[in-house]
């Protein structure tokens, strides 16, 4: 009795959530990207898709059953097991990391202690797929990106971590949801108007790393304006030159999931996860996925923009940003806010 | 009984990882493979409860120290059937040598006594993990008791970057580097310059 | 929580490591030209922590890990001494070699502060870092002069050795600990005090520990990478090897057998006498073919250091009085002879052949009479410096019952004394070959201020042997 109630009904459960988690994000991403495309249009006053499915919408559908159907090629001189291995990683590490994000107060199927750092970890990670693509391909193109993509990632994960601990010092907790919660009180609180509640999120008092999150965030998705790894104009597709059909879609599919997270840890670490903007009748009516999901959208959009507003850096401006800007910038704000919850006494 | 399994599965991929690592042929499969090692590693860590050690491990040598070491070994064109050729010549004295190793370590191992005050001074500044997380647990001691350590360790990193650029930075005259605030502060006086020029005559 | 410790007694350091990245941010904002400013800097900056280091008060802290006694302040300013003699004698050569970068006193200066660390460590984790935060910075600055095929050749086998060596040590460290289960020095004394016989897996790690740190002071037999670094190393470079960091090994290793082995005295002892042996002989029969006297220098110093452990090797207060002795005499040796062989230069070009040492006595006699004294003194003749320390280590020797060490001691250093005065012989008796280029003026200090402090040693023995009495004594 206790094997059946303490053993395999969790994992029944936990895999139910998990498969529940991943058609709804495979679902969302699939409309990410099309809203990518259509932003993307719409600035450059286009239409974007519009064929298949009223507006366009179920563009992403048909492209996934043409990648799909598809002859997958593997070059001849490409380390096979490697080549194929290289989007299920980036694939799965991007997935992976999900597990731990709560979209809303207490929907989260790993509450872990260390949840930002695990999301970390995984984006850390996730520069193998990359280079054991470009490896594996034997080829000089994506071998070049591999390269440059992984010196950007390693590059700007320093910043983002350090950005991510002026979180953690604020909020005195590594638990993705006790950040979230940290965040019930702040700046509208301390000036007494407390159904501001937005004013409470962290984006306010930590503006600038809340920028160098969202640039750094970029830059470890490989967006642009800091596509290096797959600059067309260099190095046709980067990576992926070799790839084609399903491993393609993969590594698409990847990189999408990777952004997702991105917007997520946005909308958990400075605006306040589930929470309500405003803290009166009908905005605490709407369910707070809802609201995760309104923030996640929203600073997926600026994301979109850029990509269509601003020209690709240079390699060697992208590493002197990383390096020579955002490192000492984030480091200064870390001993800052240190010093400032030391001083008053804020700390937890 | 889970948490069993999963320690067999992670000690039997970390081991099986880390005997490929030194028997596979090509470089850069060996680094694949220690990066396996490294996360099962962490994954063993993450079972006995170090949380905090099993994520640093993965963000600082997967996601950093191993990409570099990868870099290093794509980018090295390592003929490894020319490095072994001196291999036979050795092998003989390596062999020894092994053995002496082994010899010390089996009786080192056969008068094991782990001393009665190893595990009572260890577990003395443990808090107990329920109320204290691992992380904050870590903090504490490594900020105020460890404080020493944790600072001539950060030191000795630091030569380590000093040494590093020291040895390694070469200020080429050549090069020309972009110089953003100088070609922010241009202005129209600065970068261009009208030439009246006379009909019939050029400059 | 953990009361947060008391950092007041690691001032030094403390003002050390301020005044390292102070001089880090000078040199890295300033021009080329700073580079002779941030040396004056750290000159200045560790005289002044000498003085810290004199005026500063007993005590430990950090939870054991860092311990200030006499002991370790009369070895400090040793150290400090021998490292700002170091900072002096390399500016005017490196400039005149084309590899003076300000990095190069900042890496003397963060080096030191690693052998201050060494010579306070209280437990083992201590005695880790501190070492490797001193043999990082030395393996760079061996590695100085990167347009040189030599110094980099020196700096890669001076990192893979001692890379090798530290790996014997921590993997030392870490049978003490398990045998033991301490890592402080106290508690893994009376943890062996209490162990009666001691078990085999405290003798392996104890042999492991003074493997590592016998390498650090070039301690035969593991002193194979000494010869091919202090040749390899840039002049300057090598001057500072041969003085600084082999007091600071030295003193880790009284400190580490004396204060965490103590109780298990015969378990070390043999190992000690064995390498201050074999150290000795090594140094008097291998020094005698050489030709360079860089390498020559290294043979020097690899003898020597067995001719310290002999102090050790006796393990009583006297011992360690006679090596403090010793070390201080060795610091003005090293100091004056390589102010001499910093300033071989000849037509633009520095040598490093013995043999044009050849007639000095005729073409610049001052330099020759003091850099005479000072072989005199390497040599152990009296009445020099060299004699003193020597005399010590063997009178505690013979006093520990060591005879035959001290015997082999004395006709090791009757053989030495041949190399030492064939330099005096070149000098003195050989056909000039040409005139030195001039020597600078700090170069002339230093030689004279170390020539007259090894000729007049017996008039500055009473003070300094009453300090290293006192220094001695606090290890007992």
């Amino acid at each position: 009795m206790s094997f059946w109630s303490d053993i395999v009904w969790p994992v029944v459960v936990i895999a139910a959530q998990s498969v529940l988690l991943l058609v709804l994000l495979l679902v969302i991403v699939a409309f990410i990207l099309l809203a990518d495309r259509k932003i993307w249009a719409a600035v450059q006053i286009r239409r974007g898709p519009n064929v298949v499915g009223p507006f366009g919408l179920f563009q992403s559908f048909a492209d996934l059953l043409k990648f799909v159907l598809k002859e997958p090629v593997i070059p001849s001189g490409s380390a096979k097991g490697l080549f194929l291995l290289a989007p299920l990683v980036t694939t799965t590490l991007a997935l992976l990391a999900w597990v731990v994000v709560p979209v809303a107060d207490g929907w989260v199927i790993a509450d872990i202690n260390v949840g930002v750092l695990f999301i970390l970890a995984i984006s850390s990670l996730s520069v193998y797929g990359a280079i054991m693509g470009g490896w594996a391909s034997n080829s000089k193109y994506p071998f070049l990106s591999a390269l440059r993509c992984a010196a950007q990632m390693v590059s700007y994960e320093v910043s983002i971590g350090l950005v991510i601990i002026t979180v953690l010092l604020c909020a005195g907790s590594l638990n993705i949801s006790a950040i979230v919660r940290s965040q019930e009180t702040g700046l509208a609180t301390m000036i007494g108007l407390p159904w501001l509640s937005f004013l409470n999120w962290y984006w306010l008092p930590l503006l600038p790393m809340f920028v160098v999150f969202f640039v750094s965030a970029l830059a470890e998705t490989n967006r642009p304006p800091f596509d290096l790894a797959e600059a067309e104009s260099e190095l046709v597709a980067g990576y992926m030159v070799e790839y084609g059909s399903t491993p393609y879609m993969m590594f698409m599919l990847g990189e999408y999931v990777a952004i997702c997270t991105m917007c997520a840890m946005m909308a958990l670490l400075f605006m306040g996860g589930w929470m309500p903007p405003i803290d009166v009748a009908p905005f605490t009516w709407v369910p707070g996925i809802v609201w995760f999901l309104a923030k996640a959208v929203l600073m997926f959009f600026f994301i979109a923009m850029a990509k269509a507003m601003v020209p690709r850096y240079r390699y060697d401006q992208l590493m002197r940003l990383g390096w020579k800007v955002f490192l000492p910038l984030s480091l200064v704000y870390v001993v800052l806010v240190a010093g400032v919850l030391q001083l008053t006494g804020w700390a937890a | 009984m889970i948490q069993a399994l999963f320690f067999y599965l992670f000690a039997a991929v970390t081991i099986a990882s880390a005997v490929m690592v030194i028997s596979s042929r090509n470089p850069v499969h060996s680094v694949l493979f220690l990066i396996l090692a490294f996360v099962n590693a962490a994954g063993l860590f993450m079972l006995a409860g170090a949380e905090f050690l099993a994520l640093l491990l993965i963000v600082v040598y997967v996601g950093a120290v191993a990409v570099l070491f990868l870099f290093v070994v794509m980018m090295l064109d390592v003929d490894f059937v020319e490095l072994r050729q001196g291999f036979m010549q050795y092998l003989p004295i390596g062999v020894l040598v092994g053995l002496i190793f082994l010899a010390e370590l089996l009786m080192v191992a056969g008068a094991w006594v782990f001393a009665p005050e190893a595990t009572a001074t260890a577990t003395a500044p443990i808090p107990d993990p329920a109320q204290v997380s691992n992380t904050l647990a870590l903090g504490q001691l490594l900020y105020t008791r460890y404080v020493y350590f944790f600072q001539v360790a950060g030191f000795v990193l630091l030569v380590a970057m000093i040494g590093a650029i020291t040895l390694t930075l070469r200020h080429r005259a050549y090069v020309r580097r972009q110089n953003i605030s100088v070609q922010v502060a241009r202005t129209r006086a600065t970068a261009i310059e009208v030439k009246h020029v006379e009909p019939g005559r050029g400059l | 929580m953990t009361a947060f410790p008391d950092f007041a007694l690691a001032g030094p350091e403390l003002l050390l490591a301020a005044g390292a990245l102070l001089l880090l941010l000078i040199g890295a904002y300033g021009s080329e030209k700073r580079s002779s400013l941030v040396s004056g800097l750290s000159v200045l900056l560790l005289l002044v922590a000498a003085v810290a280091v004199v005026i500063g008060r007993d005590g430990s802290t950090f939870g054991g890990a860092f311990v200030v006694d006499g002991f370790a302040r009369f070895l400090k300013v040793l150290v400090l001494i021998g490292s700002a003699v170091a900072v002096v004698m390399t500016q005017r050569f490196a400039v005149a070699e084309k590899f003076f970068h300000f990095e190069l006193p900042v890496l003397i200066v963060l080096a030191t502060i690693g052998m201050l660390l060494m010579i306070s460590a209280g437990d083992l984790i201590a005695v880790y870092l501190g070492l490797e935060l001193q043999s990082l910075a030395l393996y760079v600055v061996a590695s100085f002069h990167r347009d040189d095929g030599r110094s980099t050749e020196a700096g890669l086998k001076y990192f893979v050795l001692g890379a090798l060596s530290s790996g014997m040590l921590l993997y030392g460290a870490s049978l003490i600990y398990g045998f033991t289960g301490h890592v402080d020095f106290a508690g893994i004394a009376a943890a062996a005090a209490a162990g009666g016989s001691t078990s085999l897996g405290l003798t392996f790690g104890i042999v492991f520990v003074a493997t590592g740190i016998a390498f650090k002071v070039s301690a035969v037999p593991f002193h194979m990478w000494t010869p091919d670094v202090y040749e390899g190393a840039p002049t300057p470079v090598t001057a500072f090897f041969a003085a600084a960091p082999k007091i600071a090994a030295m003193a880790l290793f009284v400190r580490v057998v004396m204060e965490a082995l103590g109780p298990v005295k015969a378990e070390w002892q043999q190992i000690v006498a064995f390498m201050s042996l074999a150290s000795m002989i090594l140094g008097a029969f291998a020094a005698i073919g050489q030709r360079n006297i860089k390498r020559l220098m290294a043979y020097s110093s690899i003898g020597h250091m067995g001719y310290a452990l002999v102090g050790l090797a006796a393990g009583s207060e006297a011992g360690i009085y006679g090596i403090l002795i010793y070390l201080a005499t060795y610091l003005a040796m090293t100091a004056g002879a390589f102010a001499v062989i910093l300033s071989m230069r000849r037509d633009g070009a520095m040598t490093e052949d013995i043999e044009s040492l050849a007639g000095l006595s005729r073409t610049n006699p001052t330099v020759a009479y003091l850099l005479g004294i000072i072989m005199f003194s390497l040599a152990g003749i009296p009445p020099f410096a060299g004699f003193f320390g020597k005399y010590f280590v063997f009178a505690a020797a013979i006093n520990a019952g060591l005879y035959w060490l001290a015997v082999i001691g004395i006709l090791s250093s009757v053989v030495g004394a041949y190399y030492y005065l064939r330099i005096v012989k070149i000098m003195f008796l050989d056909e000039p070959k040409g005139a030195f280029e001039p020597m600078g003026g700090e170069m002339k200090a230093v030689l004279g201020i170390s020539g007259l402090f090894v000729a007049a040693f017996a008039l500055v023995l009473g003070p300094l042997g009453d300090a290293a009495l006192a220094a001695a004594r606090t290890l007992f």
